[in-house]
């Protein structure tokens, strides 16, 4: 009972997020109007992704440390869940962006950069399922895994901050100042990335159970 | 299903009202659109709830 505090925990904030996210007063800005909102939504599933991946790349190393299947197996539960993250992040956002900025993709650097980083971690799936030895493919998805979570970082937390972007807080810009976000849409933001990081967690823990099984 | 009843059984009260005072009618019925997304999501909860407590069963079968 006591581990399930998290699920609950996240089922309550997501709650919270999707049904006074629709309610609150938010700022009326030009050509983004009422759909700054989904900022409570789109924009988390990125954080979760970061979240998530992070975590995967954590357990990638206790892997090389120890030696010890299980943190593969948490590993890549996570690394999936992040990708699923990613791709709803992906969507919500061109959608988003056909909206507001015109288009379904623009050359934004942080659309390339997402874009690449999905392949890059695409490419780890794929080579997990290219070997047959468990540990073999441990060792080796483990080391790609590091890479993949250094790449993520660079193309879509450095690479779009060092040019100009459509994206707010890019250009040179810190990503939270007091320009970008009030303290009405903060009181909702972060609990729904609260909320989602932990309903990934929980996710992944049911993956990785499943995995447990299946062997 | 018998898990929703006391969702449905909570709305009931709301479809008593005359239009003219029930929250449902009011700000643009926004207030619809919250509710359905809110059962969407109690529903997937549910579905969530469901699947781990299976895997757990399982667990213990092994």
């Amino acid at each position: 009972m006591k581990g399930s505090i998290y699920k609950v925990l996240g089922l309550l904030l997501v709650a919270y997020s999707l049904i006074y996210g629709l309610l609150t007063k938010v700022p009326d800005l030009p050509i983004i109007e009422e759909s700054i909102r989904n900022l409570f939504y789109h924009v988390s599933m990125w954080f979760a992704m970061v979240a998530m991946m992070a975590a995967s790349f954590w357990n990638a190393i206790r892997f090389l440390s120890t030696e010890d299947l299980a943190k593969d197996r948490r590993s890549i539960s996570l690394a999936e869940m992040g990708m699923f993250f990613s791709f709803m992040g992906l969507f919500t956002g061109m959608f988003w962006a056909k909206f507001t900025w015109g288009a379904w993709w623009t050359n934004d650097p942080k659309l390339n950069g997402t874009a690449i980083t999905i392949l890059i971690y695409l490419a780890y799936f794929v080579l997990r399922n290219s070997m047959d030895d468990a540990r073999k493919k441990a060792r080796i998805s483990a080391v790609y895994n590091i890479f993949a979570f250094v790449m993520m970082i660079v193309f879509i937390g450095i690479l779009p901050r060092m040019t100009d972007s459509l994206h707010p807080g890019n250009g040179g810009n810190p990503g939270f100042n007091s320009y970008d976000l009030d303290n009405g849409l903060r009181m909702v933001f972060y609990p729904a990335v609260l909320g989602w990081i932990f309903l990934g967690t929980w996710i992944a823990s049911l993956r990785y159970r499943l995995k447990v099984l299946q062997e | 299903m018998r898990k929703f009843l006391p969702l449905l059984a909570m709305c009931l009260p709301l479809m008593g009202w005359a239009q003219n005072d029930n929250p449902m009618y009011s700000n643009g019925k926004i207030y619809v659109v919250v509710a359905v997304i809110a059962i969407i999501f109690v529903g997937l909860a549910l579905y969530l709830i469901h699947l781990d407590r299976k895997i757990t069963k399982l667990e213990n079968e092994k």
